[in-house]
């Protein structure tokens, strides 16, 4: 039993942060989101030279050959700093993906880009109406000549907008299909825009895209499994962002009680407040625990319903302690948290879309439920 | 990062399992899962049977008998009792007024009292709150008066958990009423309860239970040999003891054996033709208490890894597992009588075959466990706890 971050895993947050704190302070991240990019390409290229971009990946693509535990400090910091670069969605989600369904070829072709950041990818896997259905209801591929044509549509994709490559669910006969495309390939069009938390996303359309046979990441109607795992994956990883974003509403919290002053005395002399205080603080640890549960399990190859009920009631958790501990940190700040200009109000909004994101409480409840 | 027990702790677990599955006494189990009170003999009869092992009091130095294990392994143990349905022993002698004794008390006292706690010979309660001490203990009121070789002790306790079944009562008395401070004048009593002047009278909790006690002293005669430590320094006794041991508070291991016959219960009982279990309503409640004790679990076990690394004990902060764990069990205790619906009413088992005597037990059950987030510091008084020393409020 050690529930310790190895020195490596400690050296590297703590680098990471060092950087965040220098680059990526509260004014800083809103020029950010305020520039034409709404991203920035600076802090993907140093994210990508800190080797963040590899630490998932195995060591026979280029990558350090690390998991969810090793990125967990990494998405803790990044919760702090409310980090808009599509970090999780490149290297939890899509990057690591296409490392375990890809072909040596496909690896070859997009991995090294991948891990040196010149490239971002991300998964394109909801579907308008839909909710967190993994197995695509209306995008299609049907096999043509030797490759495929792709039709359908997809929402909410974080990162698509900075995307050099998609991957892609279709359904394909009976099974579901993973497809690696160019956005800017004809047929598909992008409806950009930024998510609440300030992320880059984008809704997507295709109507009758060619895709070359080379374009298929696995075997065609067998990507279910590895979709439900990547997703899994990711939603541990986003556990632990949610971490790092209550740390930061629980420690601004605390200072504001300590600083604010009402009736001639700091508002943390009041027990209502108090104890309040004290209920972010356990939500937080218990969240803390599954969030380190979540990311174990889905680093250990256990069987899927295992990883499910580990990943589910980690998000279950997670989702419950994000509502309540971003909910009661406005309220502690008083009026002052509704506003744009205290970092809490932006910390709310981040809190609010994990919550929502990777499958709400109900989704997680009904998937933990049906495990029995 | 590695959230296993070792090999080692792992044989650990299964050796105190085994003995546990072949040595806890049918009758004694069977009480505790069937939510019946255990009589003074259940609770001697096991006590004794776990000091023929040696195992009766763990935590105790070895020279005195205790195991030698470490606080994982005292903590693994702890929860297969929970787990095993095997009842711990009540805390007063062998945690409580021994861990006073081994730290404030002479060599006599300890030679006196401690094999005898160690062997279950004397059956020890706690003599702290009083009518208007509760949370605020130094508000006690009780008074011991030195007359010569003796104290003339005259007051009341309350609250004092199986105080029927007492052979020794410790207590904090009031032995300085001038003092400036009123945690000043506090001392630290040992007091046999077979003393003339003794009053114990039966509080029944709202389950219908005879579990707790109002005492009475009245004029009763202590000798002065009885008192630990220093006169007027009862209050630093105390504050150790409040600090001491509570890890297990969390009572991980018996809150999965209740989850685990929560679910046979609503796998038996229809709604709509189905499983209560498959109820969506009542499964996401169900489930969102299973996620709170699994994340509980692991909180117990990252302050265990917290104690081996920095050999400190753990902290303010461990009063989150007495708030949480204590509304876990609360909470399935309530989905326990929820579950079975209007069967839950029949308030008394009868033997016509008409009542279930299992499930009839889980109203009273329910009932009874609102106490545990009153007890032992209630939660109000940990949060005051954490907000103060964990937060600096």
């Amino acid at each position: 039993m050690n529930f310790e971050y190895s020195d490596e895993q400690q050296q590297l947050a703590d680098s990471l942060r060092k950087y965040l704190a220098q680059a990526y302070g509260f004014e800083q991240r809103k020029a950010i989101l305020q520039s034409a990019a709404g991203s920035s390409a600076q802090a993907w290229a140093t994210f990508a030279e800190m080797g963040l971009t590899a630490i998932a990946l195995p060591e026979a693509d280029g990558g350090f050959g690390g998991g969810a535990v090793e990125l967990m400090p990494v998405m803790e910091a990044c919760g702090e700093a409310l980090v808009v670069e599509p970090l999780l969605d490149h290297v939890g989600l899509a990057a690591r993906l296409l490392a375990r369904a890809g072909s040596e070829a496909q690896r070859a072709a997009l991995l090294p880009a991948a891990i040196d950041g010149s490239s971002v990818l991300t998964l394109a896997y909801l579907e308008p109406g839909q909710r967190y259905e993994l197995v695509p209801q209306t995008t299609t591929a049907r096999a043509e000549g030797s490759g495929w044509v792709l039709n359908g549509a997809k929402c909410v994709v974080v990162g698509a907008p900075l995307a050099a490559r998609l991957l892609v669910s279709a359904r394909t006969g009976d099974g579901v299909s993973l497809f690696v495309i160019d956005p800017r390939a004809a047929g598909v069009t992008l409806n950009p825009y930024r998510t609440v938390d300030g992320q880059r996303a984008a809704d997507l359309r295709f109507a009758g895209v060619r895709l070359g046979a080379d374009a298929l990441l696995g075997r065609a109607g067998e990507a279910l499994p590895l979709l439900d795992e990547a997703v899994d994956f990711a939603t541990a990883l986003q556990c632990a962002d949610a971490i790092g974003a209550m740390q930061y509403a629980n420690e601004t919290t605390l200072d504001y009680l300590k600083t604010r002053k009402q009736f001639g005395v700091p508002i943390a002399s009041f027990q209502a407040l108090q104890h309040r205080m004290v209920e972010m603080f356990i939500h937080t640890e218990q969240a803390r625990s599954m969030a380190i549960l979540a990311a174990s399990k889905v680093d250990a190859g256990v069987p899927a319903a295992e990883r499910q009920r580990a990943v589910s009631g980690a998000k279950i958790k997670i989702a419950d302690a994000a509502r309540h501990v971003s909910q009661e940190a406005v309220q502690l700040h008083g009026g002052m948290g509704m506003t744009e200009e205290l970092k809490i109000s932006h910390t709310f909004r981040r809190l609010t879309t994990i919550g929502q994101r990777f499958g709400d409480a109900d989704h997680h409840l009904q998937r933990y439920a049906g495990l029995g | 990062m590695d959230l296993n027990y070792s090999p080692e702790e792992l044989a650990f677990r299964d050796e105190v399992r085994g003995w546990l599955a072949a040595n806890l006494p049918a009758e004694i189990r069977d009480k505790v899962t069937g939510y019946r009170h255990l009589s003074k003999d259940d609770h001697l009869r096991w006590h004794k049977i776990l000091a023929a092992k040696g195992w009766s009091v763990p935590h105790w130095p070895v020279e005195w008998g205790g195991t030698g294990w470490n606080i994982t392994q005292r903590y693994i143990y702890d929860e297969e009792f929970g787990l095993a349905g095997a009842p711990m022993l009540a805390p007063f002698g062998p945690s409580m007024c021994a861990s006073v004794l081994l730290r404030f008390g002479s060599d006599a006292q300890k030679q006196r009292f401690l094999p005898r706690i160690r062997e279950g010979d004397d059956f020890w309660v706690q003599g702290y709150s009083e009518p208007g001490a509760g949370s605020d203990l130094a508000a006690l009121k009780t008074r011991a008066e030195r007359r010569g070789d003796h104290y003339i002790v005259n007051g009341q306790k309350i609250w004092t958990t199986l105080g029927h079944y007492g052979d020794w009562i410790f207590c904090l008395v009031r032995t300085d009423s001038a003092a400036e401070k009123r945690q000043e004048g506090i001392s630290f009593l040992l007091i046999d309860m077979k003393t003339p002047g003794i009053t114990v009278r039966p509080l029944i909790l709202m389950d219908g239970g005879h579990e707790v006690n109002e005492v009475f002293f009245d004029d009763v005669k202590v000798p002065v040999e009885n008192l630990v430590y220093e006169e007027n320094k009862g209050w630093t006794v105390a504050k150790y003891l409040l600090g001491h041991e509570r890890m297990g508070s969390g009572a991980v291991g018996s809150s999965k054996r209740e989850l685990a016959a929560l679910k046979v219960l609503a796998a038996r009982e229809k709604r709509n033709g189905k499983p209560l279990l498959e109820d969506t309503r009542f499964r996401d409640r169900l489930t969102r208490v299973e996620v709170e004790l699994d994340a509980l679990e692991l909180t117990s076990m990252r302050f265990l890894d917290r104690m081996r690394r920095t050999g400190q004990p753990p902290g303010a902060d461990v009063s989150m597992l007495k708030i949480r764990g204590t509304e876990i069990q609360q909470a399935l205790t309530e989905l326990m009588m929820q579950a079975a619906g209007p069967q839950a009413q029949p308030f008394v088992a009868v033997d016509d075959g008409q009542v279930d005597p299992y499930v009839s037990r889980l109203s009273p059950r329910y009932f009874n466990y609102r106490k545990t987030s009153i007890y032992a510091g209630s939660n109000e008084i940990q949060r005051n706890i954490i907000a103060k020393m964990t937060l600096g409020l």
